[in-house]
């Protein structure tokens, strides 16, 4: 299991200012492997996938990136200085590839007719499949989701998850991605982790869906499109979701 | 007479030959507070260069290139927002170096030529020096071009993508402490932002890609130099604040023309 793993982190953990953002966080993900982080707003879940990318130091902890690993990277949104223009074409150009392999990826997420098109003009959800052939241009072994339907509206945020899927059987890549999408999780992932600054609960959907730390995180009005039984918590949270009873971790 | 003006013309225009590529580069960064700091710890590196008796250019320089460096590894420095320690460094900097200038005896000094410039007295000399940052600056923005405009575009992709981002960020920093170094003989430190900032704002309007954007705030800054520098020679206006003004006038026309965006 570790020789073939992709990426691995392990005992991850960060402060801020006194304050905890991850604590004691242990994950491996293997090759065509997908995994989704779930959890509350400030949960840690973007920076978790900073850590795991190497854009931000842990505080302590390891990570093991296989050598030679290619990462694609959707980052949460393209936040371009409003004074800087730069056509979508210029912009995928900037991940050192040439006309036709640029030309292959705006055809493989359907934007071909964009390519011209100063970045400032296009929609949110153009903008994130933009991001999207960015990713693609690496011809990545993982790609890094953050969030990849933020902005976009719900017939468009369908279709591009369906677009994610495709690419991912495509490339045959792991996918390690953020999403605030409960159904797209529980229908597409193989692991889920559910995270509140440590890791609450993870493994496959329906066992997820079933933990009552997943419930007290996203209350009971999910929990309803799934099965559910009780069980003993070993842990609760309080107000401000800091671990109230200490516990030992899933690792 | 006519050298005066040759000799001010040619500087104006290495200025603004750097001050455009540059200039977009810092204005796509959000820097223009580095350059403004940078800019202030100028008259610092003069106060030093009087005191210690060293050739004033070099100590401007690199006392600008040790400012850069500090300003760099500020942005670890998580305890205070950034732009409110680049505020406070910046005047702190220029009150400091006013007052350092206000104990050094020195009767040939002139405060106003280093706040506002005196382009019009530049010497062989300085336009010697002048040339020789400026060749280097833009040998390095050529060089480097494209992974600069990468780390502007968004820093985080061009990481991923194995671009060092932060030695790029460095040599950024130290190309405009270099710039501001020599360019504060032509506009002054309190101005030598405006350089910057606006050839590269009244550019980014109509250009379609971050090369045309760099090459047209390169003419904007050039002719702001020459209405500047007439303004200063036919109704005797200062030179360096004559220039600035042009540059904003053309800013102002420039947000007439038709804009490559739609929004």
């Amino acid at each position: 299991m570790t020789e073939t793993a992709l990426l691995r982190l392990d005992k991850i953990s960060l402060k801020h200012q006194q304050q905890s953002l991850l604590s004691n966080i242990s994950l491996s993900l293997s090759a065509k492997q997908i995994m989704t982080i779930i959890g509350p707003n400030g949960a840690g879940k973007s920076t978790l996938i900073k850590v795991a990318l190497g854009l931000t130091k842990a505080d302590s902890g390891t990570i093991y990136r296989r050598p030679g690993l290619r990462i694609g990277y959707m980052p949460q949104r393209l936040s371009l200085n409003p004074l800087m223009p730069l056509s979508v074409s210029r912009f995928l150009a900037m991940a050192k590839s040439n006309t036709t392999q640029i030309e292959a990826a705006l055809a493989r997420t359907g934007i071909q007719h964009l390519r011209n098109r100063p970045l400032h003009d296009i929609s949110g959800g153009e903008t994130q499949r933009v991001l999207l052939s960015r990713a693609l241009l690496s011809s990545p072994d993982l790609f890094v989701l953050d969030e990849p339907a933020q902005g976009v509206d719900i017939s468009g945020q369908t279709e591009l998850y369906e677009l994610i899927n495709a690419l991912r059987d495509d490339l045959g890549c792991a996918v390690l991605m953020v999403s605030h999408d409960l159904h797209w999780v529980m229908a597409q992932t193989d692991t889920v982790i559910c995270l509140n600054q440590h890791i609450c609960c993870h493994g496959h959907p329906e066992q997820v869906s079933s933990d009552p730390e997943y419930l007290a995180l996203f209350g009971r009005r999910h929990a309803e499109a799934v099965a559910l039984y009780q069980h003993d918590h070993d842990h609760q949270h309080d107000i401000h979701g800091d671990v109230v009873c200490e516990h030992k971790h899933h690792d | 007479m006519i050298d005066i003006l040759l000799y001010a013309l040619l500087a104006g225009l290495m200025v603004a030959a750097v001050c455009g590529p540059l200039g977009a580069l810092v204005t796509w960064q959000r820097m223009a507070y580095y350059g403004d700091t940078l800019a202030h710890s100028a008259l610092l590196g003069l106060a030093v260069g009087l005191v210690l008796q060293a050739n004033l250019q070099y100590s401007v320089l690199f006392t600008c290139l040790f400012i850069a460096v500090v300003l760099f590894t500020l942005q670890w420095w998580r305890n205070i927002a950034l732009d409110s320690l680049l505020g406070i460094l910046s005047h702190s900097s220029l009150a400091l170096g006013l007052v350092c200038l206000s104990f050094i005896d020195n009767q040939g000094l002139d405060l106003n030529a280093f706040l506002f410039g005196d382009l019009l007295a530049i010497l062989r000399e300085d336009l010697l020096n002048l040339a020789i940052i400026c060749a280097l600056v833009l040998g390095l923005l050529w060089r480097y071009w494209s992974a600069l405009v990468a780390v502007c575009a968004h820093a985080e992709l061009a990481e991923i993508e194995g671009l060092p981002v932060q030695r790029l960020r460095l040599l950024l920093m130290l190309m405009v402490a270099a710039t501001v170094a020599v360019a504060m003989k032509i506009v002054g430190v309190l101005l030598i932002t405006a350089m910057l900032i606006i050839p590269a704002s009244a550019a980014a309007r109509v250009a379609r890609s971050p090369e045309q954007a760099s090459l047209l705030a390169a003419l904007i800054g050039a002719i702001a130099v020459c209405g500047g520098l007439a303004g200063a020679w036919y109704w005797d206006t200062p030179a360096g604040p004559s220039i600035v003004l042009s540059a904003g006038a053309l800013f102002v026309l420039g947000q007439l023309a038709p804009g490559y965006r739609r929004n």
